[in-house]
């Protein structure tokens, strides 16, 4: 198994290269530093000297590739193909546009984004899955049907109607809990409970459905009737045969976003004005601010792999058929 | 000529796509096996209810789509004048670009107001500080210039006014539905050499082979709404109107084609891509299966929407930096449209192209496949003749299921600032500034209500529609 891992770590490289060559290309190639320049100081203020201030400020106003003018190593370090895209490697993503360090800004925020991503995707996972087993139960059923059209009818309701409903319901109609913002430790469960609330509500119809059908494609199974003939009861069959069973697509779709989750979700967060990643790179979008979108993409294909390697490993928790090799 | 066309790129693509719709039924019709599969569509009553109300959408998006500059008027003159001097005709056309959507709901379009006024209203949401006759000022709800206008006494004749004129839309609407349902009776009647009471009954107790009774329901719903918001919007606004006073249901009605341009022309411009790398790949395997299988997981391994934000970032930068491409607002708003939808499509046909790789690797293997490999039928051919039309309902499958996820992301993007164009409407851009307006005080609810509703029965008819031709294409559905 530790052979595996070391290979699946490796064959990781290549992802990881080929993204930042992408995000090379989009961002420096694309585009020149020149073109970045002048869209952000306005198209009319760009004269040459403020051009020429920005790049330097940022250090785009090296070469692509190949520096002619550096000596020795520099030729090749000192360009901005090394400085912003090789360099993330190591983790370095270079400053903000107001003069932050990105991964020192990227480790404070994990925190608030941790802190709703978890308990959303928790709960999701535990609600959508007790539902469609519900529904299963009842299969062919006008609880099922119904349950069905409900499921379709909630995942046909945009994201932000739940987030705008819920804010206007919950905070200001019912002036429970406060309408966003953040605080540190314990007092931050007061600003959660309705962002958490919302995003397992806005998930819960297309999830609930995906499982239903995992579950009904296990349950035409021989074994599951044979374990009905030998006289269990449906609940057990549910529970301890087709849960079971079923782990496998469930994991498939389920461990690969573990990882994701620090990144937080750009809309919940920028709703509830929480701190955390995704606001953090909600902000920089609309700012413009390339160097913050470059660090998250290539952290947010970094936790990618890392969650494809974790659903492996995962299978051979839940399948002793499953090995590693 | 008092107007000059214009096509924009989506126009010419959403064309497109109704030309090949339109061959790809012509293909169906001779093809038995595909009949029979649209057949069992048909027959479902959510496909054929859900099918009639996208068409509603899609005969709305497609007048949209019709561009053209009218002739300036005031200008007219003196360019007559000086075509005269010069002895040509050079005609001057407004920079605005209008579609036949715009001419046909000319009232509504032009019939704008100061500010807010909630639905159906006669006098604005708020109260203005007016000169009164005596000299002295007053604070009171002003009368709305359009809304309402031709009433004296609004209080007191709005209610039975807009109750008459709903009288009346509901007779319209019988009289038009009883057309409608008669020619399908005829139709049913003459398809399944039926009497005319016989034909009548198996519509009514929806016993026809295609459920008719459902299309006829939703057709009847349809032409309600329709023409209860004919008759009300002539003179009142019927969703209100937002802060600069535009009618919020002409701004719904606008958002449809953006939705539909989403929907579908990504999914189109992203086929060619998916159908040519996943077949490779699947059917030729080796080094091309080796590097296409890289750069799709390359990039399905950066999160959608970083992938989506960078890219159109970077594509903003292209547009804004080069002004001369574009002659009007409108193709400039068209270009980041046409851009969002490659942008969005490079994103997600990764997807797609697996689920066509993986089809193929099972395919390559079948006794078909191997017999025209062994009488020596060229490589491309059997691409041809024996894959693609066999991997063709994932593709359809593709396109129905994604188009409503298109949609839905189309609104999250645009509130994110990296969707459409901010002049562009769509039920982004009205959600976006819709948010703001729950905060007020009073609140203003209609824009956000109405974008909802549009939103809403739009994706959902998509939805349904999408998992009934999923039952009826998919091999291992039955």
């Amino acid at each position: 198994m530790f052979a595996y891992l070391v290979r699946r770590v490796l064959y990781a490289i290549p992802i990881l290269i080929g993204v930042n060559m992408l995000t090379f290309v989009l961002f420096f190639v694309v585009n020149s530093p020149d073109d970045m320049a002048r869209m952000q100081i306005g198209i009319k203020r760009a004269t040459p000297e403020a051009i020429e201030r920005w790049k330097v400020e940022r250090g785009y106003d090296k070469p692509l590739f190949f520096n002619d003018a550096a000596s020795g190593t520099g030729r090749l370090t000192d360009t901005i193909f090394f400085d912003k895209s090789l360099r993330m490697f190591a983790f370095d993503f270079g400053r903000a546009d107001d003069g932050r360090d990105i991964a020192q800004e990227i480790r404070d925020r994990m925190a608030p984004s941790l802190a709703i991503a978890l308990p959303t995707f928790a709960l999701g996972l535990f609600a959508a899955v007790s539902l469609a087993l519900l529904l299963v139960f009842f299969r062919a059923t006008y609880l099922d049907f119904w349950g069905v059209v409900g499921c379709v009818a909630m995942m046909s309701i945009s994201s932000l109607f739940y987030i705008i409903g819920g804010q206007w319901l919950v905070s200001k109609l019912w002036a429970l809990v406060p309408i966003s913002g953040y605080a540190a430790g314990i007092d931050a469960a007061r600003f959660l409970v309705l962002p958490v609330l919302i995003g397992v509500v806005a998930g819960i119809g297309s999830s609930t459905r995906w499982y239903r059908t995992i579950f009904l494609e296990e349950i035409s199974k021989d074994y599951v009737r044979t374990a009905r003939a030998k006289g269990l009861s449906e609940l057990r069959v549910l529970f301890r045969h087709v849960l079971k069973n079923a782990m496998i697509p469930i994991l498939t779709g389920v461990v690969v976003v573990i990882p994701l989750l620090f990144m937080g979700s750009l809309l919940m967060e920028s709703f509830f004005a929480i701190p955390g990643l995704g606001s953090y790179t909600i902000d920089a979008i609309n700012a413009q601010d390339f160097a913050v979108v470059r660090a998250m993409v290539f952290i947010g294909s970094v936790l990618y792999i890392v969650g494809l390697i974790l659903t492996d490993i995962s299978y051979t928790l839940v399948d002793p058929r499953v090995r590693l090799e | 000529m008092s107007i000059q066309p214009v096509v924009l790129w989506t126009d010419a693509l959403l064309f497109a796509l109704v030309v090949a719709g339109l061959l790809a039924a012509l293909h169906v019709r001779r093809t038995e096996p595909l009949r029979e599969a649209w057949r069992a569509v048909g027959r479902r009553p959510t496909g054929m209810a859900a099918a009639t109300v996208l068409l509603a959408f899609v005969v709305v998006g497609l007048l949209d789509s019709l561009h053209y500059r009218p002739l300036l008027p005031e200008l007219e003159q003196g360019a007559e004048v000086s075509a005269g001097a010069q002895g040509q005709r050079s005609p001057i056309y407004s920079a605005e670009v209008l579609s036949a959507l715009d001419a046909i709901l000319a009232p509504l379009r032009l019939q704008t107001e100061k500010t807010y006024s909630a639905p159906l209203a006669a006098t604005l949401y708020q109260r203005e500080t007016v000169v009164a006759p005596d000299g002295g000022q007053v604070r009171v709800y002003p009368r709305l210039v359009h809304g309402a206008s031709h009433l004296t006494d609004p209080p007191a004749q709005l209610a039975a006014d807009v109750a008459w004129r709903v009288v009346k839309a509901v007779a319209i609407a019988a009289a038009v539905w009883s057309l409608a349902f008669v020619l399908v009776v005829f139709g049913v009647g003459r398809g399944s050499q039926l009497r005319w009471g016989e034909a009548v009954s198996a519509v009514v107790r929806g016993r026809t082979a295609l459920a008719w009774r459902a299309a006829l329901l939703s057709f009847g719903v349809l032409l309600l709404i329709t023409s209860v918001w004919a008759m009300l919007a002539t003179h009142y606004h019927v969703f209100g109107t937002d802060k600069v006073g535009q009618d919020v249901l002409y701004l719904a009605l606008k958002s449809v084609r953006t939705a539909l341009v989403i929907g579908t022309i990504t999914t189109l411009v992203m086929m060619p891509f998916a159908v040519a790398l996943g077949i490779a790949a699947g059917y030729l395997g080796g080094w091309v299966d080796d590097a296409v299988q890289y750069v799709y997981t390359v990039l399905n391994a950066i999160p959608g929407v970083l992938l989506i934000a960078a890219a159109v970032l970077m594509m903003q930068v292209v547009i804004d930096t080069h002004p001369q491409w574009f002659d009007t607002a409108a193709q400039r708003s068209d270009a980041r449209l046409l851009a969002l939808c490659f942008i969005l499509g490079m994103t997600s046909w990764t997807g797609l192209a697996r689920l066509l790789r993986g089809e193929t690797l099972k395919l390559r293997e079948l006794e078909y496949v191997q017999a025209a490999r062994a009488f020596g039928v060229g490589t491309a051919a059997i691409l041809r003749r024996h894959i693609l039309p066999n991997v063709m309902h994932i593709v359809l499958i593709a396109l129905v299921m994604d188009f409503s996820g298109l949609v839905l992301a189309e609104a999250v993007l645009s509130y994110v600032g990296i969707g459409v164009d901010p002049t562009t409407i769509s039920f982004g851009t009205m959600i976006n500034m819709a948010r703001a307006e729950l905060a007020r005080e009073p609140m203003v609810w209609w824009s956000l209500a109405a974008a909802f509703v549009f939103m809403f029965v739009l994706v959902l008819a998509a939805n349904l529609f999408a998992d009934v031709v999923r039952d009826a294409f998919d091999p291992r559905r039955s």
